[in-house]
């Protein structure tokens, strides 16, 4: 199991120690495009998590070939790149010119719900990118779908190597006076309150797949991983918890030690084997 | 520079200063920083921490004022001595001290980093100005201040000729800057982690979204 960044969740050129304290680094989505990003006030906090509406601000594709990429496989050696767009063609082109060694990973983002264009189906995207490229293609996915596992069999049928999930849920806030709180309106919910809809889609996503799995959504304990684990993930990415607490990485590590020992398990994997039969009795 | 540290501190009292509340943290081995930065302060039962600028630096200590506004600032103003919070700094720019006639504006609860800051400049002159009498009892926090109360504001008070280090709502921002143009200004925006990970931050910077926890929270605006 490792333990990774959500993608947006940390950027490793402010905090490079934060980011070598990971197994592997996932950058912030990369667009064809450089993207400003959504205008201010974009981040609110609820009572049981945040929103956001970033907005997908990113420098472009070349300009993090050309400059950012180099930096970070500089600071932490090859690490996981994001990958957005707005059609397929978008996404494989980037995908194309990622063939480098500072690359150890692509995870595809499909589901970003703070941008207006929404990108063709997950599986046309994860086809046209498989054409492009021969390194490891996560597919980033929503946790809106109502059928998890039938998006996860199709993407995993066009070529994806792996699964991410889950993105934030969309949602929205009002001030005092009634008015949203973010100046897009809404934006994406992230933190402790997605943790059982990550749960249930990590699940989902494995009883319709052997592929590997990286879980995430409102993980911040070493139990939350270890929760994670058990429906199915084979790794775990913070997110909302690395603004609290950039500490969290080692921390959490010390906590899944000590949770497995309590639990008498030998290895992290194993807390999957303990819920496995849960899992085979959702499905019937 | 002073490197950032994340430590959980025990609180040594949370004192009342008119509407607003002077939580004072043991210190540890956490640097105070430079007037004007800030520390992200974890708001027990709260998802994300606050970000609070340094008030005062006693032997030992560290002191915020805060004004109780919302979940967040009211959970720290209930803080009971002897429990503990995480706190993370000093982040982001403060103040450049290397004026040869400076003033300090402070609004409000803008009046947080002026303490500090005129400890280190030598106690300076001072223009504060408050919404209440009440309020305007954090004026003592602050030596040689001239303080005006609403309907007279800050900038009817200005004196020329010196070196402006502002920290207030925006509309005194605003005014301030419309006034001084070179002034050094301490500006604010939701934040969610204070280190550049979240881009929430941002504010417009020489017609560019900046993150303000990295290029601020002090921006010269000449
Ligand atoms: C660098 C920096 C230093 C700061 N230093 C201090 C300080 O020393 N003392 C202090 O009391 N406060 C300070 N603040 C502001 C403080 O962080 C916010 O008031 C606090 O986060 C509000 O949290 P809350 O949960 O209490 O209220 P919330 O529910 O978050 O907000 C209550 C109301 O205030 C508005 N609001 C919230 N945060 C901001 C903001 N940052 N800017 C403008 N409006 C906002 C909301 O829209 C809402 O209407 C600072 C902010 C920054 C960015
Ligand atoms: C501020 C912020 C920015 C994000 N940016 C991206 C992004 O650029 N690309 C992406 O795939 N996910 C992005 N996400 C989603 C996270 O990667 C993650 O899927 C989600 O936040 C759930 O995990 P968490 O609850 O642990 O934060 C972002 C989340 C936040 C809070
Ligand atoms: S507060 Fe997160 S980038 Fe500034």
């Amino acid at each position: 199991m490792q333990l990774l960044n959500a993608s947006g969740c940390l950027d490793a050129l402010t905090a490079p120690d934060v980011a070598r304290s990971l197994d592997a680094f996932v950058t912030k989505t990369v667009t064809p495009e450089p993207r400003e990003g959504n205008p201010p006030p974009r981040i609110a906090e609820t009572d049981h998590g945040m929103l956001n509406a970033i907005g997908l601000a990113n420098p472009g594709r070349q300009a993090f070939l050309g400059q950012t990429l180099p930096r970070l496989a500089r600071e932490l050696g090859p690490v996981w790149v994001s990958v957005g767009g707005f059609r397929a063609g978008d996404y494989a082109e980037t995908c194309e010119q990622l063939a480098r060694d500072e690359v150890a990973c692509v995870e595809l983002n499909l589901s970003c719900p703070n941008v207006d264009e929404a990108p063709e189906s997950a599986a046309e995207v994860v086809g046209a990118c498989r054409a492009a490229t021969a390194l490891p293609l996560y597919a980033k996915l929503s946790p809106h779908a109502w059928d998890i596992g039938e998006t996860v069999r199709a993407v995993e049928a066009a070529g994806a190597d792996g699964i991410s999930l889950v993105n934030t849920l969309r949602g929205t806030a009002l001030d005092a006076r009634l008015r949203p709180r973010l100046a897009r309106g809404a934006g994406g919910y992230s933190g402790p309150a997605l943790r059982p809809v990550a749960l249930a889609a990590v699940a989902a996503a494995r009883r319709a797949t052997r592929l590997p799995i990286v879980g995430m959504g409102g993980v911040s304990t070493g139990r939350d991983v270890l929760e994670l684990v058990a429906c199915g993930a084979s790794h775990v990415a913070l997110g909302t918890v690395l603004f609290a607490d950039p500490d969290a990485p080692s921390r959490v590590r010390a906590e899944l030690r000590r949770e497995l020992d309590e639990l008498a398990l030998a290895t992290v994997e194993d807390a999957f084997c303990a819920a496995l039969e849960l899992v085979v009795k959702a499905e019937n | 520079m002073s490197r950032p540290g994340r430590e959980r501190r025990r609180v040594v009292a949370v004192e009342p200063v008119g509407p607003y509340a002077l939580v004072r943290l043991e210190r540890g081995m956490l640097d105070p920083g430079n007037p004007g930065q800030f520390f992200m302060v974890e708001a027990p039962g709260r998802v994300l921490p606050r970000p609070m600028s340094l008030c005062l630096a006693p032997k030992g200590e560290l002191a915020f004022l805060l004004d109780p506004i919302g979940p967040g600032t009211r959970a720290l103003a209930a803080l009971e001595p002897g429990e503990r919070v995480h706190v993370f700094g000093p982040l982001g720019n403060g103040f450049r001290l290397d004026v040869p006639r400076p003033l300090l504006v402070g609004g409000g609860i803008g009046v947080a980093p002026l303490p500090y800051l005129s400890e280190a400049l030598e106690r300076p002159p001072a223009v504060l100005g408050f919404r209440s009498e009440h309020h305007a009892e954090a004026a003592a926090l602050v030596p040689n201040a001239e303080v005006v109360i609403d309907p007279v504001l800050v900038t009817d008070a200005l004196p020329e000729g010196r070196d402006v280090l502002a920290c207030g709502p925006e509309p005194m921002l605003e005014a301030v800057r419309a006034l001084v143009p070179d002034a050094q200004l301490a500006w604010e925006a939701p934040m969610a982690c204070g280190f550049g990970a979240c881009y929430g931050c941002v504010v417009e910077v020489d017609g560019e979204l900046k993150r303000l926890c990295v290029e601020g929270p002090v921006l010269c605006s000449s």
